[in-house]
């Protein structure tokens, strides 16, 4: 029987994972995209996983608008980044180093 | 049921409607060209807004069942950021005009965004502060590389973009715990649920994933990492909207969450804030005194600046959200006057941000430099200026509260803070001369300079009087 903590280990080994990718990823800023993708979608197996052993909906409507929001914050992603590209010529995380910090 | 809850959320949705119209015109009527009446309808709009909503109706009022609450916390937070919104366009206005980087999107994106400060500082659910957060981070992310063209911007956005949604994601994670733990997304339910069973590990690791989300927006030491590179590479009118709204709405919203949805465990989170107050006091005092580009300085300015707001807020009590939204009043106030000093340093029409170019500053200009030294004097906490006042309401409500470690640990950051705000006087007043800056400065930069160093001078007297509306917005929150 899959219970509820099944679905929430699930989800925190998706979420570590994302964090991790954002954070050892040393080549392409793409990636760090599809990490955050992954943080925020793992957060929603954690919604969905609640709202149905709750027997509560409320878990579910959050989870449409995270997905909205997470289509919105991708193409924003994109757009800075393309800005980017044209500006330095390359999507490398080791040439995102104009400023120090 | 419906138009009750419409009026209640009126100034945000006359804001958002006033935003997508802008945009739509803007379009439609000759892109660029039209960006400066726009912009200025928009500071009208937003100054329009701040009427609504301080003279709007009293007491506490809530729409769409619970999710949006509108009460005098609420209401001292938004008009706050409404002004530092439309006080950063009139002064950026002229600045962007000259740099060919008057977009009629700059106006649309800081309603936007404002729309969504507004909604943050009201939210009384999980979903309304994430939506709320996220609109509000969205339009920043855009207006922080919205030089296309410069690599500094686009790499400043890229940077935010990805910290960000970091901090995004930490949120989201503690929402879904805590709706999880508590059964309910309602600030009120998730208060009930701590009040009767107590705080379970499960709403704990939600509250603790919440905080360093939140503790991102307000650039918190250890999650302040991106706020130096975001200030200098944007451009300056955006980094003075970023030092000023954004930090109010996200301090708000910390108290916020804090007291409205775990204010029956206020014992647990106050540890934590506590040690990212003393975190950002110390780092952001000592990490300025190697900076020489006054926008990096600025940004380690306004680390400290919010461990010191988050001093008020770790107290726990009533007293210290007042001196925390005191303190956060007085900070914009100081910060707009230095931005808009900062927005006319030049030299033959291109932006400098060196402080060494201000040498001997106050032989040319008198005037300006005794401005900018009673704002620097107010930011450093000198008294009597009214920046003093703002340290030791924020350092009594921590003694109040038996935190008096954390009081002098405030006292000793604030003196070490001091060094570099007082360097730039040195340079100011007995530095060598060199290269001498513009002398031009715009009248909307100059009117908000003078208003803001008079204000600090004027405002010992009675702080104009937002003690007493702090207090009343304070006795709303803490229950």
């Amino acid at each position: 029987m899959v219970g509820l903590e099944h679905y929430l280990t699930v989800a925190g080994v998706l979420f570590v994972i994302g964090i991790f990718g954002i954070f050892l990823n040393r080549k392409n800023v793409i990636v760090i995209l599809m990490s955050i993708e992954l943080m925020l979608l793992s957060v929603n197996i954690n919604l969905v996983a609640f709202s149905h052993f709750l027997g509560d909906l409320v878990g579910q409507a959050f989870t449409m608008f995270v997905l909205t929001v997470a289509a919105a914050e991708a193409a924003i992603g994109l757009a800075i980044l393309v800005c980017f590209f044209r500006a330095r010529g390359s999507i490398d995380v080791e040439d995102v180093n104009m400023m120090k910090g | 049921m419906i138009p009750a809850d419409l009026t209640v959320a009126l100034p945000e949705i006359a804001l958002a409607v006033f935003a997508m119209a802008a945009l739509m015109f803007g379009a439609f009527a000759g892109k660029d060209r039209v960006a400066a009446p726009i912009l200025w309808a928009t500071v009208a709009a937003l100054l329009i807004a701040a009427l609504l909503v301080a003279f709007g109706p009293a007491g506490t009022r809530t729409a769409f069942g619970g999710m949006f609450i509108d009460d005098a916390f609420a209401r001292f937070a938004k008009v706050v950021v409404l002004i530092a919104a439309a006080a950063v366009l009139a002064m950026g206005q002229d600045y962007m005009a000259r740099r060919r980087l008057l977009r009629f999107e700059f106006p649309v994106l800081v309603t936007l965004s404002v729309v969504g400060m507004m909604m943050m500082v009201s939210a009384g659910d999980l979903m309304a502060l994430y939506m709320g957060l996220e609109l509000q981070s969205l339009a920043l992310y855009v207006l922080a590389s919205l030089r296309r063209d410069s690599l500094k911007s686009t790499e400043a956005g890229l940077k935010y973009f990805v910290l960000g949604a970091l901090a995004s994601g930490l949120l989201l994670y503690g929402a879904s715990l805590s709706y999880g733990y508590s059964g309910t997304t309602l600030f009120s339910g998730i208060f009930a649920a701590v009040e009767s069973d107590g705080i379970s590990l499960g709403l704990l690791f939600g509250l603790a994933f919440m905080i360093a989300g939140l503790a991102f927006k307000v650039s918190a030491v250890p999650f302040h990492m991106w706020t130096p590179d975001v200030y200098e590479g944007a451009p300056t009118p955006v980094t003075a909207f970023f030092a000023t709204a954004p930090k109010a709405a996200a301090l708000a919203l910390f108290a916020r969450l804090g007291f409205d949805a775990f204010g029956a465990a206020v014992g647990e989170w106050t540890q934590i804030v506590a040690f990212l107050a003393v975190a950002s006091m110390f780092l952001g005092a000592i990490a300025a005194i190697g900076q020489r580009d006054i926008k990096r300085l600025m940004a380690y300015s306004s680390i400290t600046h919010m461990g010191f707001a988050l001093v008020g807020l770790s107290a726990g009590t009533a007293t210290g959200v007042q001196a925390m939204l005191v303190y956060i009043a007085i900070y914009v106030t100081m910060n707009i006057g230095v931005f808009a000093f900062i927005l006319s340093m030049a030299r033959d029409g291109e932006p400098v941000t060196d402080i060494a170019s201000l040498n001997m500053y106050s032989r040319r200009e008198p005037a300006k430099a005794l401005a900018m030294m009673v704002l620097l004097f107010s930011l450093a906490g000198v008294p009597p200026l009214v920046g003093f006042f703002g340290k030791f309401y924020v350092l009594w409500a921590a003694v109040e509260a038996g935190l008096g470690w954390l009081a002098v640990a405030g006292v000793i950051a604030s003196v070490i803070g001091a060094f570099y705000y007082l360097r730039i006087v040195y340079y100011m007043y007995f530095g060598e001369e060199g290269d001498a800056l513009d002398r031009a400065m715009p009248a909307a930069q100059w009117g908000l300079l003078m208003a803001s160093a008079v204000i600090m001078v004027a405002g010992v007297v009675n702080l104009f009087g937002i003690e007493g509306f702090a207090d009343a917005a304070a006795q709303t929150l803490v229950r």
